[in-house]
């Protein structure tokens, strides 16, 4: 393998690392706004992973120059465009339900929200103690 | 000239209400809007299974821009079916969402509620009619992020709704961000979104390590959103705090949308040939499904809350949708099909039975339902006939679904997994008795006087329970449709 | 290794370790910042990569208004994570796993910037080759956007649409009244309001030119939108909340929300009128390429509207929550 291969697959690599800190934060950290956060960074990568296989060496951006010159994909591009819409929608609604949470629970930490509604299921600090164990 | 633009008409109707909806002053006028436009797409619903079973395939492309260039909507015996299990519900949930809604979300919220309604409508037409997997992201998402919000307005009668969404909300967005590392490892193999042009490159490129990873997240990501075990924990809490319409509708629609788009990707675009396709159906779906049906219906038994119940019976149920896909046969497929319909209609009617009582009570627990058999008489007969469906009793749906998938497994060579079917109906005999017993042979507690739901609750839960029995003793429409689908998209897959 | 690859690495590592310190840091505001630094250098990333349409809606969305809203949301719950208490196990090894499946797949991937690559080959050519004739515009990527997959740009504003709906209706019950909000404003600081009054205005005009200039470089509504509404946001961050709401009323912002999408999906319905297919824009214009521009003029404006729109009805939405804190409150 050549250096360019090498840097082919690093770009790849890269982001998939980038994916799974991410999506380590969503699933491991109990805080909500930070799973938020973390969910941000997993659909961000994944746009990287779509744009790098787009890229064309020695291309240029989609753009129509009049002269003859190698462009990079544009489909890609489209692709992205709309998931990073997706992604902002879900991170507002996401938001919007952790200030409802707030509001509701005084608390954004999941196991203490998941405390208040175990008492909320069996009636008492004991037993919802309890049903965790 | 309406006729040939059927298939946008589906999708397009909804959606431009949607925004129309906004511009309502009263919830009532905006109620008005999405029964008005329900009906229409389900009247464009029948029309397209019409022209499908006349024609075939039927094709459409956006913009007038030829696939895959463009964007083409495809319709085959399938999604048609789909489309029309999707709009009718809606229809018949609607009149009941009229009176339980009023009831159960705030007064200022009304309309933009129904907005959102029409939008979670538009998203899972949209996301079933597509022949382009990049649409059925979009669409997908359309229809999660207002499921996530109609889950969410379950908080005026319990907070727990709003903690159900935010999981609903991670989850659901994991299992799309999968799904998306999907279909771009597909397209940066093939360099096409077109499903049919998918289905005809795959098999040239063959056993690729990158198009079975895509494969791999394809699956698990529809999996998360289908809530095929171990990914469904976001399901139940869900279903038992959104509000009781929600409930009856995504119970009945949003997770049988998921079930299709798998058996569009795994039949229809990967294929029976493709390397990974029988190894996950035979070692993974196979007994992942068995396990859902066990598991999930076990723990429906222990439940104080019958909504939760439910919920735990519907993961019960995909699992025996997601067995009748594992056998990869027309007959398995055909069962799995027909319980997409199947199901729809029993859940439905159980779901609105109990929304009548929450309507009444304020929570459908156990205790609540002691001594309902007298005090709401017609409510109670509603949800027996369909636990009866449910656990399949023969004269209903249920044993038709029972049937096909018992035929499936024998006709495969695997009797014991038709043991295990019939074995699971017995714990659904369990969950349902705990409630007919509490109704029926214990006192009301005190105070509480006879009131029967009122007819806005009752009639539709009852125009379900008359389909419930009515497809269940002449399943001859439902069985060929279902097998049309079956075959086609057994034969795409060649 | 030529400058180009050294950048690339540059910029990745840099995103690593972003990533990382986002991870273990617990102070969520440094986190936040850290967010709206990892979509900053993502930006430059993607440009380097040769998409600057998205570059651009990146930058605009991911370090602006992302972050806007989580500094939004800080601000009305709480600024630490707690430690991490439950096992670490299972998620390290689901992550793993994940992991590990996605390098297992990138082993047959084509070679990274391969002229030959599937992709390369089929679908994308006619896109670069016919955009000139059939719909007229240099930029191939508004023209796919708009014109060759414009269903999809449809779903987007719906998309976009459902989440402004979905904010109103989860936070518009606790929107204090304009009356009963204390006028909290930053007009103190002099450099702040002086500045602002400054900018509006070419942050409009901005606005309005990437909202019309899709066509010939990188834009298009979505990113003019945000634009447009960052204008308003600073004006209610400096100015106050309640002064931006008796210029732009929280009513009249709900009714526009739905008019882009309205705008876009009825161009639809009037290629119906010509007995062509869903949003066939040849019909809006003397021949092929006049209605192409037509209709994709009118609906990125669609897209726009709806997106400025959505940006500051949520805004209000977030902003109008409890009392604002003051500057001794930091």
């Amino acid at each position: 393998m050549g250096v360019s291969d090498i840097l082919g697959l690093f770009n790849y690599w890269m982001v998939i690392i980038l994916m799974m800190i991410g999506f380590y934060t969503v699933v491991s950290r109990g805080n909500l706004v930070k799973k938020i956060v973390g969910l941000n960074i997993f659909q961000t990568s994944v746009f990287l992973l779509y744009i790098s296989m787009g890229k064309v060496s020695g291309g240029t951006a989609p753009i129509l120059t009049g002269k003859p010159e190698v462009y990079s994909n544009p489909l890609p591009h489209v692709l992205i465009l709309t998931a990073i819409v997706v992604g902002v929608a879900t991170t507002a609604l996401g938001l919007a339900l952790v200030v409802r949470i707030k509001n509701a629970y005084d608390t954004i930490e999941e196991d203490e929200i998941q405390a208040a509604d175990d008492e909320t299921e069996f009636g008492d600090p004991q037993a919802a103690e309890d049903h965790r164990r | 000239m309406i006729a040939a633009h059927l298939p946008i008409l589906q999708v397009a109707v909804p959606l431009v209400a949607a925004p129309l909806s906004v511009f309502c002053r009263r919830g009532a006028t905006a109620w008005t809007l999405t029964f008005v436009v329900s009906i229409g797409a389900f009247l464009i619903s029948i029309a397209l299974l019409g022209q499908v079973l006349d024609q075939g395939v039927l094709s459409y492309q956006l913009g007038d821009w030829a696939a895959p260039w463009g964007i083409e909507y495809r319709v085959d015996a399938a999604n048609a079916m789909v489309l029309l299990i999707i709009s009718g519900i809606s229809t018949v949930v609607l009149p009941y969402a009229r009176v339980s809604i009023a009831h159960e979300v705030e007064a200022h919220n009304q309309t933009l509620f129904y907005t959102c309604y029409l939008l979670c409508l538009t998203g899972l037409l949209g996301m079933v009619i597509t022949g382009d997997a990049f649409n059925a992201f979009v669409f997908l998402e359309i229809a999660s992020l207002s499921t996530y919000v109609l889950v969410a307005m379950g908080a005026k009668r319990d907070r727990r709704a709003l903690t159900a969404a935010y999981t609903y909300l991670v989850m659901g967005t994991i299992g799309a961000t999968f799904f998306v590392i999907g279909v771009g490892l597909l397209y940066m193999m093939t360099g096409t979104l077109n499903m049919a042009d998918l289905a005809e490159r795959i098999p040239a490129i063959g056993a690729n390590r990158t198009l079975v990873v895509a494969f791999a997240f394809i699956v698990t990501g529809l999996g998360l959103k289908l809530a095929l075990f171990p990914m469904h924990l976001w399901l139940p809490n869900a279903y038992a705090f959104a509000p009781s319409a929600v409930t009856v509708f995504l119970a009945a629609t949003a997770t049988k949308a998921a079930v299709y788009l798998l058996l569009r990707f795994l039949f229809t675009i990967f294929g029976t040939s493709f390397p990974t396709f029988e190894p996950t159906l035979t070692y993974l779906l196979l007994p992942l499904a068995v396990i859902a049906m066990f598991a999930a219906s076990t723990v429906a038994i222990f439940q104080v809350d019958i909504k939760r119940m439910l919920a735990y019976s519907s993961i019960a149920q995909l699992g025996y949708m997601v067995l009748g896909m594992s056998f990869a046969t027309v007959t398995g497929l055909t069962a799995t099909i027909i319980h997409l319909f199947n199901h729809a209609l029993m859940k439905g009617a159980l779901f609105m039975a109990l929304g009548a009582v929450v309507m009444r009570f304020g929570d459908a627990t156990i205790d609540t339902m002691r001594g309902l058999g007298r005090v709401m008489p017609w409510t109670m007969a509603a949800f027996v006939a369909g636990g009866l469906s449910l656990i399949g009793m023969p004269l209903t749906v249920g044993f038709i679904s029972k049937w096909l998938l018992v035929t499936a497994a024998l006709e495969s060579g695997l009797w014991p997994i038709a043991v295990l079917v019939v074995a699971s109906s017995l714990l659904a005999v369990i969950y349902i008795w705990r409630v007919v017993e509490a109704a029926y042979f214990e006192p009301p507690p005190e105070g509480v006087t006879a009131g029967e739901a009122p007819p806005a609750l009752l009639i539709p839960t009852w125009i379900l329970i008359g389909a419930n029995i009515y497809f269940g003793i002449d399943a001859s429409l439902t069985t060929r449709v279902a097998g049309e689908a079956a075959r086609a998209l057994l034969k795409t897959a060649s | 290794m030529s400058i180009e690859a050294i950048i690339n690495i540059a910029l990745f590592v840099f995103l690593g370790l972003t990533a990382f310190a986002i991870l273990k840091l617990r102070a969520l505001f440094a986190v936040v910042m850290l967010s709206a630094v990892f979509s900053l250098v993502s930006a430059a990333l993607l440009v380097h990569l040769d998409a600057v349409d998205v570059a651009f809606t990146e930058a605009a969305v991911g370090a602006g208004i992302s972050t806007v809203l989580m500094l939004a949301t800080l601000a009305l719950t709480s600024r630490h994570e707690k430690a991490p208490t439950r096992s670490q196990a299972l998620p390290l090894i689901v992550v793993f796993l994940t992991g590990f499946a996605l390098v297992y797949g990138t082993l047959d991937m084509p070679r990274f910037g391969d002229p030959q690559a599937p992709i390369q080959v089929h679908v994308a050519p006619k896109y670069i080759a016919d955009t000139q004739s059939e719909i007229g515009i240099p930029n191939i990527v508004t023209a796919v956007l708009a014109s060759y997959r414009g269903f999809d740009t449809l779903g987007e504003v719906t998309v976009i649409f459902t989440a402004g709906i979905g904010v109103l209706l989860l936070l518009a019950a606790f929107i204090r009244e304009p009356e009963g909000l204390r006028v909290q404003t930053m007009d103190h600081h002099l450099v702040l309001r002086v500045v602002t009054k400054v900018l509006i205005g070419p942050i409009l005009l901005f606005a309005l030119y990437v909202q019309f200039h899709a066509d010939y470089g990188p834009g298009g509504g979505f990113q003019a939108g945000i634009i447009f509404a960052s204008a308003f946001i600073i004006y209610a961050l400096v100015f106050g909340l309640e002064n931006a709401r008796k210029a732009v009323p929280g009513r009249a912002v709900r009714l526009l929300v739905a008019c882009g999408v309205l705008l876009y999906g009825g161009v639809g319905f009037v290629s119906f009128l010509f007995g062509k297919n869903y949003l066939n824009y040849s019909v809006l214009g003397a021949d092929q390429v006049a209605g192409q521009h037509l209709g994709i003029l009118l609906v990125e404006f669609g897209v726009g509207l709806t997106v400025a729109a959505v940006m500051v009805s949520t805004f209000y939405a977030f902003a109008g929550q409890n009392p604002p804190i003051g500057d001794e409150d930091w």
